[in-house]
């Protein structure tokens, strides 16, 4: 069953990829379920091909980019897709985010969502992907996440610019009275060699749109590539190092008010006492209103600017309720721990028999560890913000997202306007991190702005708001086992991982009617699908119920995972006297994309070589999003403490569509990674949140950033995620480099418990 | 009150207690300088008052003396500042959101110390966070800046 369903998938796919120049697609127009979504909004001598694509007579050529650019470079990478084949250089194209569109659904983002290993590609595996797939297709989920954007948009993106350039070749081929096939297209130019003689895009715009789509386009072979696999000028740059308005936090419109809120530090409880008057009566303060959300509940406070907003906010006087989780961090993080150790468990990786495997373990072969990770704030630069104006029944909100239909959908019912009165415009992001992918500053600007009387209302949150509000990076607690084998390397390990079912929370705060129940692969993820083979191999999730709100944060459980999973190998290694590297190539034998990637970094960083006293290396690997990546970091100890100097990357990710973006994003992972490991926490003391800004709950700063160097693979045959991909593998590397310095296992994040860092 | 920003002045109807960077951004419409935290903590917000970096979410603007600049003062009809055009070359925002108070920081740098080594720059911009960790391309776009700034002079 399994091996016929698998030969007769190939087997179309190989009919269909024997085209002379190309790979024939059944384009996606005659299967598209919904609406193209620019139809609605062109402009005066504007026509629109497909969702992706909008081209004016003046020559303006307007691409749609809907992912969230938070800093990740997707709008270049995807616009380049786009460009590719329609045949115009980026310097030619203006990248937007579009309007919210079940179009613009992300199937990727769900296809990897089964639960299967990313290595499996069985005939279940990859039915699953494909039904997931379809329902993100059919839910019409436009969302950014999971490091799926470019992956999700390669077929589809290039296709739709493969489409539009063959309906303006036909347009001017009757034009000028020629077959289409006589005719070049060269950067937005259509050319007619034999009689030099050539028509603008632009000048056949309106022409093409009135031909019939083609129901196939051939897209190019990779050999023929001018933008894509080659590093491209980001489209965002220019903007970016001239201050330009860009942000949500820059919008302006006519008779705008500013605001702020402050909500609930205790979570799930409304005010048991206030007193606004004194607040209400402040300079600048136009109305302080309750806020009552599945989110929060506190104060929107409407004010003539954001500081008289932000005055008023914390003169509120209020007493908040009792919470219903503990109250103090000791006991919060001891429910994790206690879980880890005896509670009910279910296995998501079952190899071999662990049970029989420890049962006759001799006790001096056996090493066994307790791993934590506190609750962690995103920390985006720019503070959670949204700009609503409700006015003759239209709904207006200018929001930093990564969630354009959600937004659309909630705030639109928030207002009591139907979904086509609610216009959702997404600007750019000063980062997100995953935060931007809930709803709560939306939610908050949408019953603000029903109190201003139709003005719009931009309301900013204080950084102490964003800080400590949630929802955040979940807590884990981890129990290890390992069973060490004559030969050095583990003959059985048990993982017992215990967290928060993320899912739930989510859910709690958006679709509460639901069911939200199972497991949460998000709790193993990065320890359950690693490219390891251990004889007998155990990987358990443990739920945890707590109220307080947890969600995505960049990379997700790999960001627990990665350092509970790669830590305890590097003392598996240890205990078994194998080189940490060594133990990988003989664990990974099975996965030749894993192996080469070791091998890389290695070699890279000079791995094994003599360092002088006072240095030492730490290596750490972990497979996330569909990438492979290892790392390799140097510290040094100083007088002021351990000094990052070096971090060697290898990455293998299938393709490689840009290089620096992609060398930037794994920079740019690692250094988020060592930030939370370096010093991030967020703790509790009566129930509240302690930490309120940067002053203590810093990140990384330019004197602490080691040097970086970074080796791209395009090895597997499957391409991978980027944005998140290099942040799991950073906490282990450096906490295993603390050991071979130091001799100290640090099993608990932040490391700054233990070392000070310079 | 006036204020000299940008080369203009302009008249500031705000209470004197309000930072100058909500006199800019809410009151003149003034919106390179962005807020990061409101406690000098960030360095997203920084502005230069007579050459020298100031935070401008803790200074009251009724305490500002001296010509202010924002990153939407720096560049001249001739094209970008070189610290902004090295920041092109090297590719060097992501989210972009810290990088208007990056580039006044190190305007102010290369102003005190034409060709800084990297001890230089560590010092000088160790109070401007960047979430994104775009650290290593804001270390290159410095040493370049510092070339074509040599280059142009």
């Amino acid at each position: 069953m399994s091996r016929l369903g698998t030969f007769t998938r190939r087997a179309f796919l190989l009919g269909a990829a024997t085209v002379a120049g190309g790979v024939a697609v059944g384009y996606w127009y005659y299967r598209q379920p919904y609406p193209n979504p620019l139809e609605d909004e062109l402009a005066e001598g504007e026509v629109t091909f497909n969702p992706y694509v909008k081209v004016s007579s003046d020559d303006t050529i307007t691409l749609i980019a809907p992912r969230a650019e938070m800093g990740q470079g997707i709008s270049t990478t995807l616009a380049a897709f786009v460009a590719e084949e329609l045949d115009v250089s980026l310097d030619r194209v203006t990248v937007e985010h579009g309007p919210p569109s079940y179009a613009y659904y992300n199937a990727a983002m769900l296809e990897e969502g089964g639960g299967f290993n990313f290595w499996d590609e069985s005939f279940t595996a990859e039915t699953v992907r494909g039904l997931m797939g379809v329902a993100g297709k059919m839910l019409g989920l436009q969302a950014t996440g999971g490091s799926t954007a470019t992956r999700d948009g390669f077929e589809r993106m290039r296709q739709a610019g493969a489409a539009a350039r063959i309906m303006l070749v036909d347009a001017a081929a009757a034009r000028l009275g020629v077959a289409a096939n006589e005719l070049a297209t060269e950067n937005g130019t259509i050319v007619h060699r034999a009689s030099n003689r050539s028509l603008t895009y632009g000048e056949v715009a309106l022409d093409a749109a009135q031909i019939k789509p083609p129901s196939s386009v051939v897209l190019k072979e990779r050999a023929d590539w001018k933008l894509l696999g080659k590093s491209q000028p980001r489209v965002d740059m220019l903007d970016k190092v001239t201050g330009a308005p860009i942000f949500g936090i820059d919008v302006r419109q006519p008779d705008m008010l500013f605001a702020t809120v402050r909500i609930s530090p205790v979570f799930g409880v409304a005010p048991v006492r206030s007193d606004i008057s004194a607040a209400s009566a402040m300079p600048g303060v136009v109305k302080i209103v309750p806020i009552e959300t599945l989110y929060g509940s506190g104060f929107g406070v409407i004010a003539e600017n954001t500081w008289a907003a932000f005055k008023a906010a914390e003169a509120i006087d209020v007493e908040w309720g009792e919470p219903g989780y503990p109250k103090a961090n000791d006991e919060i993080m001891a429910t994790f721990t206690q879980a880890a150790r005896s509670g009910d468990a279910s296995a998501m990786r079952d190899d071999g028999n662990v049970d029989v495997a420890f049962a006759d373990a001799p006790q001096e072969r056996v090493i066994e560890a307790e791993y934590s990770v506190p609750y962690l704030a995103h920390a985006p630069m720019e503070p959670m913000n949204c700009t609503a104006r409700l006015k003759d029944g239209v709904l207006d909100i200018w929001a930093p997202n990564q969630m354009p239909v959600l937004v659309r959908w909630f705030c639109s019912d928030l207002a009591g306007v139907p979904g086509g009165k609610t216009n959702v415009h997404t600007t750019s992001m000063g980062g997100a991190f995953g935060r931007r992918g809930e709803l709560d500053y939306a939610l908050y600007a949408t019953l603000l702005a029903k109190e201003t009387d139709g003005r719009p209302v931009q309301v900013t949150w204080t950084r102490e708001e964003d800080t400590r509000r949630g929802p955040f990076r979940p807590a884990s607690a981890g129990h290890f086992r390992a069973r060490i084998g004559e030969d050095g390397l583990p003959v059985a390990v048990d993982m017992r991982i215990a967290a928060q079912n993320m899912m739930s929370s989510l859910m709690g705060r958006t679709f509460p009617s639901l069911p939200a129940g199972g497991s949460d692969p998000s709790i193993t993820d990065g320890a359950r699908n690693q490219p390891y083979t251990i004889p007998n191999y155990r990987v358990s999730e443990i739920q945890v119920p707590l109220a307080i709100p947890v969600t995505f944060w960049r990379s997700v459980g790999n960001s627990v995972n990665g350092f509970f999973h790669e830590g305890f190998m590097d003392e598996i290694a240890h205990a078994g006297q194998v080189d940490p590297v060594e133990m990988r190539r003989r664990l990974m034998a099975d996965f030749p994309a894993a192996i080469a990637v070791v091998d890389k970094v290695a070699e890279m960083s000079n791995w094994g070589e003599t360092l002088p006293a006072g240095k030492a290396k730490g290596f750490a690997f972990t497979l996330s999003f569909g990438s492979w990546c290892g790392q390799v970091i140097q510290i040094a100890e100083t007088p002021a403490g351990i000094k990052l100097e070096k971090m060697w990357i290898a990455v293998d990710v299938g393709m490689a569509i840009d290089p620096a973006i992609i060398e930037a994003q794994m920079t740019s992972g690692a250094i988020f990674g060592l930030s939370a490991a370096m010093g991030q926490q967020i703790t509790f003391s009566e129930g509240v949140v302690e930490q309120s800004n940067f002053h203590d709950y810093d990140a990384m700063r330019i004197f602490q950033a080691p040097e970086f160097e970074v080796a791209i693979i395009e090895n597997f045959h499957r391409m991978g995620g980027v944005g998140e991909v290099g942040t799991p593998p950073a906490a282990p590397a450096l906490a295993n480099a603390i050991f071979a310095l130091t001799g100290k296992r640090i099993r608990q994040l932040p490391l700054s418990r233990e070392v000070s860092f310079a | 009150m006036n204020l000299t920003v940008d080369g203009k002045s302009i008249e500031i109807d705000a209470d004197p207690e309000m930072p100058l960077l909500w006199a800019l951004r809410d009151i003149a419409g003034i919106l390179g300088p962005k807020f990061g935290c409101g406690i000098a903590a960030c360095g997203a917000c920084t502005v230069l008052i007579d050459g020298s970096p100031v935070r401008s979410c803790v200074l009251p603007v009724g305490q500002v003396e001296g010509a202010v600049t924002t990153i939407e003062g720096i560049s001249s009809p001739a094209g970008l500042h070189p610290v902004q055009q090295a920041w092109l070359d090297e590719q060097v925002s992501q989210c972009g959101y810290c990088q208007a108070g990056q580039i006044m920081t190190a305007v102010a740098l290369l102003e005190e110390i034409a060709d800084p080594t990297d001890e230089d720059i560590d010092n000088a911009m160790g109070g401007n966070l960047c979430r994104c960790g775009t650290y290593p391309k804001i270390r290159a776009a410095i040493h370049r800046a510092a070339s074509l700034k040599l280059a142009r002079s």
